[in-house]
């Protein structure tokens, strides 16, 4: 059973599709490791193992009468915390929303189950996905796999963890700011975030509408390819779903080649900022690219420079609004507070006491950047970096396949080290920001062990908007190349979690 | 330096219905002013006439027919509200007695 815990998710759908193990032994053997390690990881928020047999049955039920759902079909899944389902409390790492049990699921969620994937559990993130740690999450921050000391990435800190210490073979996350792509770089695993429309926010609890997107998270390219091919496509509930189809991942991780390709490296994110071990890992997946045969070039993003600042303006005015919603009144938390209150007074004292410091500071700040007399010269500036984003994103693309970059500018740190200095947490999406902003796909892969200090960094890889696909072939080059000289995934060199 | 004072903070949050007490408003006035001095470079950013984008791609408006599909119960929709009557949402006074 130990070995099965250790497979990617493709050789487990491989396994249960040609009946050699059923989704019901698979989904047990991580249901009950999940069981076993998360009160020191704390990846879940909720796990259940009644709802999760149950569908690991009937998905063997399926298979035996030869109905094969997807490429997934019986792999056990884990869910982000702020997607919505009908058979889990749905808290998005939030107090205000306990034990709130929604009445519709997700689309992504929807898709999942129609695909036959059990899902084990909801997994942590940082409250409201505001947070790069999963500090900021009411129940408790998530632990690193790697060292259990140290952060595991936010906001998706619980999918990351959950993952790299194998409680679940793939997972889901959602990236506003890097909260994919953040997580899987500190614990040596693979996340994507999908072009902006690729994959409905049905059922998303909305941070920032127009820079949230759902993608995968896993240990291998092509598990995050078949995952992104099963939750993406239209759906009529979410207005900027893509209408059109982006083709399949799988097929692209599949056929890639190293040949012809033209690899840009950002000047404004190729500095001293970044951790000399991380700069080191990076150095090396570039000189590896360039020894295959691909061209690399330096390219020019000047407005990069604005984009934190563009950034920490758009996302707390959309989520000032999104957050609007929970106000006692038709789910969540209610607080009355003494005497004979008026709801104002209610909606005060509930969001008081259902909040948590860091979400209170951005709904605050974000109420400032939309108050009149300073709208026009924040959040008006702040839409105008994107366009300006945009602009130097296409006269890079147009020199370039791909955009490579370090994912983060360090290793996992401490559980501690920065949760009171907000804006050293803000630092840690240098990277991924301009993906969001821009509405690209990008994905980060794992590229080594920082020298200082023996832990995971990722590298990021960032394609123009509707080629995901392009990104994945290049996410599985890099993966390849590394693959070649370690002889097994990085994640094998994970210390194991269970003789802790 | 700018302009986050004790009592704006004290406007923005009754604005934002939080409720905040003396010490939080002391603290958030703190870090609210290194964050928008940190982030008030955007203000420089822009020279000359640019576009705002509020949408990273572009899109084009969809129509449908006008169908009835099923949809939320009442009953649902109404379940995990905090109190309800008469088939509604139960809130306190909309307005002071006063």
């Amino acid at each position: 059973m130990s070995d099965l815990i250790h497979k990617s998710a493709s050789e487990l759908a491989d396994l249960i599709a040609s009946k050699s193990i059923s989704s019901e032994e698979v989904t047990s053997a991580f249901f009950d490791r999940s069981v076993e390690l998360n009160p020191k990881t704390n990846s879940y928020l909720y796990l259940n193992r009644d709802t999760a047999i149950a569908a690991a049955k009937a998905a063997d039920a399926a298979l035996a009468n030869g109905e094969k759902l997807s490429p997934l079909h019986g792999v056990p899944i884990a869910v982000k915390d702020n997607l919505t389902t009908t058979d889990a409390p749905t808290t998005s790492g939030s107090k205000i929303l306990e034990g709130w049990v929604p009445q519709y699921d997700a689309t992504v969620v929807a898709r999942l189950r129609k695909a036959g994937l059990p899902i084990l559990g909801k997994t942590n993130m940082d409250e409201f996905a505001m947070g790069s740690s999963t500090e900021y999450s009411a129940y408790g921050p998530s632990k690193n796999p790697w060292d259990l000391t140290r952060i595991p990435g936010g906001s998706g800190g619980g999918s990351s963890s959950a993952v790299s210490g194998h409680l679940a073979p793939i997972a889901i996350g959602s990236d506003t700011g890097g909260s994919i792509r953040f997580p899987a770089a500190v614990t040596g695993s693979v996340g994507a975030k999908p072009t902006y429309g690729a994959v409905s926010r049905y059922g998303l609890i909305a941070l920032a509408s127009s820079l949230d997107q759902i993608g995968p998270v896993s240990n291998t390219v092509l598990d995050s390819a078949l995952l992104q091919d099963v939750i993406s496509g239209h759906d009529k509930h979410d207005s900027t779903s893509l209408p059109q189809s982006l083709g399949s991942m799988a097929d692209a991780v599949r056929s890639a080649d190293v040949k012809g390709l033209r690899v840009g490296v950002v000047k404004q994110l190729d500095s001293d900022a970044f951790q000399p071990g991380v700069k080191a890992c990076f150095d090396d997946t570039i000189a590896k690219l360039v020894a295959a045969g691909a061209e690399v070039v330096t390219v020019d993003c000047p407005s990069f420079e604005y984009a934190i600042a563009a950034y920490y303006l758009i996302l707390p005015a959309e989520a000032s609004s999104n957050l609007a919603k929970f106000d006692s009144v038709r789910f969540g938390l209610r607080v009355i507070p003494d005497g004979n209150p008026t709801i104002e007074r209610v909606m005060a004292a509930t969001r008081e006491a259902g909040f948590g410091p860091e979400v209170k500071r951005r709904i605050i700040l974000g109420t400032y950047a939309l108050s009149s007399g300073y709208y026009d010269a924040y959040y008006g500036s702040a839409q105008k970096v994107r366009t300006l984003i945009q602009q130097d994103l296409a006269k890079a693309f147009s020199q370039v396949d791909v955009l490579l970059t370090p994912t983060a500018p360090t290793t996992a740190f401490k559980i501690g080290e920065k949760v009171n200095d907000p804006l050293a947490m803000y630092l840690n999406d240098i990277a991924t920001i301009p993906a969001n902003l821009a509405g690209i796909p990008g994905m980060s892969v794992p590229n080594g062990l920082a020298f200082e200090d023996g832990l995971p960094s990722g590298v990021q890889i960032l394609a123009p908007a509707m080629q995901d696909a392009q990104m994945y072939r290049v996410g599985s080059i890099v993966e390849q190349m590394y693959l070649a000289e370690w002889g097994a995934p990085l994640i094998a060199k994970a210390p194991k979690l269970e003789v802790l | 330096m700018s302009e986050i004072t004790p009592d704006l903070v004290r406007h923005l949050a009754s604005l934002s219905r939080i409720l905040v007490t003396d010490e939080e408003v002391a603290t958030l006035a703190g870090e609210l002013n290194v964050i928008v001095d940190s982030i008030a470079i955007v203000t420089q950013a822009v020279k000359g006439d640019v576009l705002a984008t509020s949408h990273p791609i572009p899109m084009a408006n969809v129509f449908r027919e006008d169908v009835v599909e099923p949809s939320l119960t009442q009953e649902s929709a109404l379940s995990a509200a905090p109190d309800s009557a008469e088939g509604r949402f139960r809130v306190a006074a909309i307005l002071d007695e006063e």
